[in-house]
């Protein structure tokens, strides 16, 4: 694989980890040349998080060896592995928002009870790192100030800055535009040019293969190849996490729209704290059309289908829906929504689409469990309810098909099935879906996305929100981009590319040309 | 893809059973620093709540009032309240009932006021719980505030009722007259020895039968209804409550005027049961208790049937070992109470997780 004059960075040997029944590791070995990008890819609950805790210390190895830089070592909390040069930059941010940069950096490293010879110190040794590396960060800014880019910035940051030779990030772009995620990648390549060994856990092909040097591929906690990333492509490292031929494209036909079945008009809406979440915000959605909304997380999506789907009050504008008008006086429950024949997958099946401790038969009625369906005439139906579970799962291949487990022993994309089966079932005229394959395995990715387009065949008007900006291309038939709460653009999915889109979502499409930074 | 389960049995008998051994081993070590035998202490206390049948019948009339004050503060916990007005509830409850019995006991027979006074007095607790819960819903004061607050506000109330309108003429207590027989709920002794059976002079009545009847209602009201349902929903996912159109002021508000009935039929079982008479502080902590009591019997109504009558036991065995070993002051019952309550509620957890990472980890191999 690689020349064997310099040793690896870090290597593992059968390294195994079960969490009860779970054997979520499973004799690992994973050799990272020095200097070099390192991808990890695999489906959710391939155990790429696990193997990274064991890594950082979060977990102990039940079995195995990590040796860093030829060199066994015993990894027992992340105390022990910043000591060895092993840094962690994580999925979510752990930054204390109102503080500078320069306070979050030296948190938990402060030299001394005595704050102002530790800040002197460590200034002096941040504006090194970050000229040495380019960063490019202002030190005094505080980081809630700083956009989410940056902010990662900091993390990387606050690595270095413990000595850490290893980093580890834990799928990164997530919250980032395609523009920034470049960005990021290119740093990450003047990182390994100083001697930095970046390993870089996604489960995003494509930025497996723009960024990384080798790929690792896990799935079912097990390491199932490895590859030098000049030598493979994306169908061949899909089939390796799934475990057979995926087909990446959706198919499906031109779009036949019809009249419009829902406008809105300048939907405004506030959040607690009085921040504009929505401005403004006017669309128009016809029959027989997928309309997506793209946009990083956070630019107003969510508040816009909690709008529309009644969830919460919008402060003003107007939704014409199913002959009636709604506005902020004359509003309409989420409940009452649902009878006018909306269904909605909402962006967070844990938080909102599910209740985790209910069994699956129970949360296959949520939302429609006043319907005479399910109900006698005091009590609840529970063998009509289990029947039409039944029915379903067999119909939506949910496994395991037992509608007593409880929906939080499902797998995500089972999970998923079973909330996008309860609204698709119930034959709506308008379905809002948020984040369709969220945290759902590339296997039932192609399942869930047929459904959609099969539902857009028969006439039915979809509105999809996603941050995969793939998603939204693949399935989409029009396209509007939000940033900050209001509509930026908008174009044909037939005229869209992921750069012109990328720079609508950083709101930098007027500004012509070149990387918005 | 099938994730190993704990057995059943491991977390709703071995678990809870385990913690309460672990509260009498320190209650031992309690007697044995006060230089009293712990096998004789257990002895007096096991034979003063089962040994005979009385004192089971005593043991069944505690039982009682904390199976309702443990379903009061269960249901209410369903919808991830957390109702610590139990108390005051059940106080003015009692109120509703002495009321009734005071109006109506010498006008109507017994088969006319009972269903009145037990539904007057879950109207009366579930009043005194509908402000906390109307100010939690539309004003979004936290109601664990708010019921404490009630629980002081009933106790005032019922001092001023009692000394200024309530107390019978010619006693120098604050009592009210004793009602007609006619307003008595029969003693289960009563009612059984036409039948040849002798169960002893407890104070154990009709209300025991009330409690049970309450557990199946709370059974079938929250996993069989569709208000169950929304309940479930509220109390474990408020945002996919939300989601899914429940209106959750609306069943915050319902379950807490249920939560004040259960605690209010304390009451019946009190004022119409035993005392047959108003007067003050027949609550006497039950609603405290009923904490305790809910806790234990994970928000279920086989385990608050259980945990009360634990808790039965604990008050009728205390008593009789603070009689049978005078240097046992009730207080040292207090003490075993608060122990089982501690390690049982507080220290759940304790063993938990080994417990049932052991159990995983068999059931994996």
């Amino acid at each position: 694989m690689s020349d064997q004059t310099h040793p690896y960075a870090i290597e593992l040997e059968g390294i195994s980890k079960r969490f009860g029944a779970v054997q979520a590791n499973k004799d690992i070995g994973l050799q990272v040349p020095a200097g070099t990008i390192h991808g990890i890819i695999g489906e959710n609950g391939a155990g790429k998080s696990t193997l990274m805790s064991i890594i950082y210390g979060f977990y102990e190895a039940d079995s195995g060896t990590i040796s860093i830089d030829g060199q066994q070592v015993d990894i027992r909390n992340s105390q022990d592995a910043i000591k060895v040069g092993i840094g962690m930059v994580h999925q979510h941010f752990m930054l204390v928002e109102n503080f500078t940069v320069l306070e979050n950096v030296i948190l938990g490293a402060e030299g001394g009870a005595v704050l102002n010879q530790g800040i002197s110190a460590a200034r002096k040794e941040l504006k090194r790192l970050e000229q040495e590396y380019s960063l490019d960060i202002d030190v005094d800014a505080v980081v809630e100030n700083l956009p989410v880019g940056l902010q990662q910035r900091v993390e990387i940051l606050k690595a270095l800055y413990r000595g850490a030779k290893i980093l580890i990030l834990d799928e990164p772009t997530g919250v980032l535009t395609p523009q920034e995620a470049d960005h990021l990648f290119r740093i990450l390549k003047s990182l390994t040019e100083q001697g930095v060994t970046v390993l870089l856990i996604t489960h995003k092909l494509r930025e497996i293969l723009a960024s990384t040097d080798n790929v690792s591929v896990m799935r079912q906690g097990e390491m199932v190849a490895h590859r030098e990333t000049a030598t493979t492509d994306k169908e061949e490292l899909a089939e390796l996490m799934v475990g057979k031929k995926v087909r990446l494209k959706v198919n499906k036909d031109e779009a036949q729209p019809q009249q419009a079945v829902l406008t809105a008009k300048e939907l405004s809406f506030f959040d607690g704290q009085g921040v504009e979440r929505l401005k403004k915000v006017s669309l128009e959605l016809k029959a027989g059309e997928i309309l997506g909304i793209a946009g990083v997380s956070g630019n107003g999506q969510s508040e816009l289908l909690n709008v529309l789907s009644g969830i919460t009050p919008m402060a003003s504008g107007e939704i014409q829906f199913a002959g009636q008008t709604i506005t902020a006086n004359a509003a309409k429950t989420a409940a009452q929504m649902r009878d006018l024949k909306m269904a909605h997958v909402p962006e967070d099946r844990h938080k909102m689409g599910l209740v985790t401790g209910f069994e699956a038969y129970e949360a296959a009625v949520l939302g429609y469990h006043d319907s005479s369906d399910y109900n006698g005439a005091i009590l609840m139906d529970r063998k009509a309810m289990l029947d039409e579970c039944n029915e379903r799962m067999a119909a939506w291949d949910v496994r395991p098909p037992n509608p007593h487990l409880k929906t939080a022993n499902f797998s995500g994309g089972n999970q998923q099935k079973i909330v996008i089966a309860r609204e698709v079932e119930q034959n709506p005229e308008v379905l809002l879906i948020g984040q369709p394959t969220r945290g759902v395995d590339i296997g039932a990715i192609e399942n869930i996305h047929e459904q959609i387009v099969k539902l857009r065949d028969a006439g039915k008007a979809i509105l999809l929100v996603s941050v995969e900006l793939d998603e939204i291309m693949a399935l989409s038939d029009r396209i509007i981009v939000m940033f900050d709460g209001a509509i930026v653009g908008q174009v044909d999915a037939s005229e869209a590319d992921e750069r012109t889109l990328g720079l609508m979502m950083a709101n930098a499409w007027n500004e012509e040309q070149g990387a918005p930074e | 893809m099938s994730q190993a389960k704990v057995p059943a049995w491991v977390s709703v008998g071995l678990i809870p059973l385990l913690n309460i051994l672990l509260a009498f081993f320190v209650s031992g070590l309690v007697f044995l620093a006060i230089g009293e035998d712990p096998i004789e202490a257990a002895g007096y206390l096991i034979y003063g709540a089962f040994g005979y049948d009385e004192g089971i019948g005593y043991t069944l009339y505690y039982a009682t009032n904390l199976i309702f004050t443990g379903l009061a503060v269960s249901i209410a916990f369903k919808a991830g309240l957390f109702n610590i007005g139990g108390e005051g509830q059940a106080y003015i409850g009692g109120l509703g009932v002495g009321l009734l019995c005071l109006w109506f006991d010498s006008s109507l027979p017994l088969i006319v006021i009972a269903p009145l006074a037990i539904i007057g007095g879950a109207l009366f607790g579930a009043a005194w719980a509908y402000i906390p819960a109307y100010l939690q819903a539309r004003r979004g004061s936290h109601i664990v505030i708010t019921t404490i607050m009630f629980n002081f506000i009933a106790s005032s109330l019922m001092v001023y009722l009692m000394v200024n309108w309530l107390k019978a003429e010619g006693v120098m207590s604050p009592i009210s007259r004793t009602f007609e027989e006619s307003a008595w709920l029969p003693y289960m002794h009563d009612l059984f020895s036409p039948f040849g059976l002798d169960i002893g002079g407890s104070p154990l009545n009709m209300a025991f039968i009330l409690a049970l009847l309450c557990c199946v209602l709370y059974w079938g009201l929250v996993w069989h209804t569709r208000w169950g349902y929304q309940l479930r929903t509220v109390g474990t996912n408020p945002t996919a409550a939300q989601y899914a159109g429940i209106d959750n002021a609306k069943v915050t508000i319902w379950v807490m005027l249920i939560s004040g009935g259960f605690a209010g039929l304390v009451g019946v079982n009190e004022i119409m049961g035993v005392n047959h008479n108003l007067l003050l502080n027949f609550t006497a902590g039950y609603g405290f208790a009923g904490i305790a009591v809910a806790l234990m019997g994970r928000n279920h109504p086989v385990g608050i049937i259980l945990a009360a009558m634990l808790f039965g036991a604990l008050y009728q065995g205390g008593a009789e070992l603070a009689f049978e070993i005078p240097t046992i002051t009730p207080e040292i019952v207090v003490v075993i109470q608060g122990l089982v309550i501690l390690f049982s509620g507080a220290l759940e957890n304790m063993f938990k997780g080994r417990i049932e990472g052991f159990f995983l980890r068999r059931a994996a191999a």
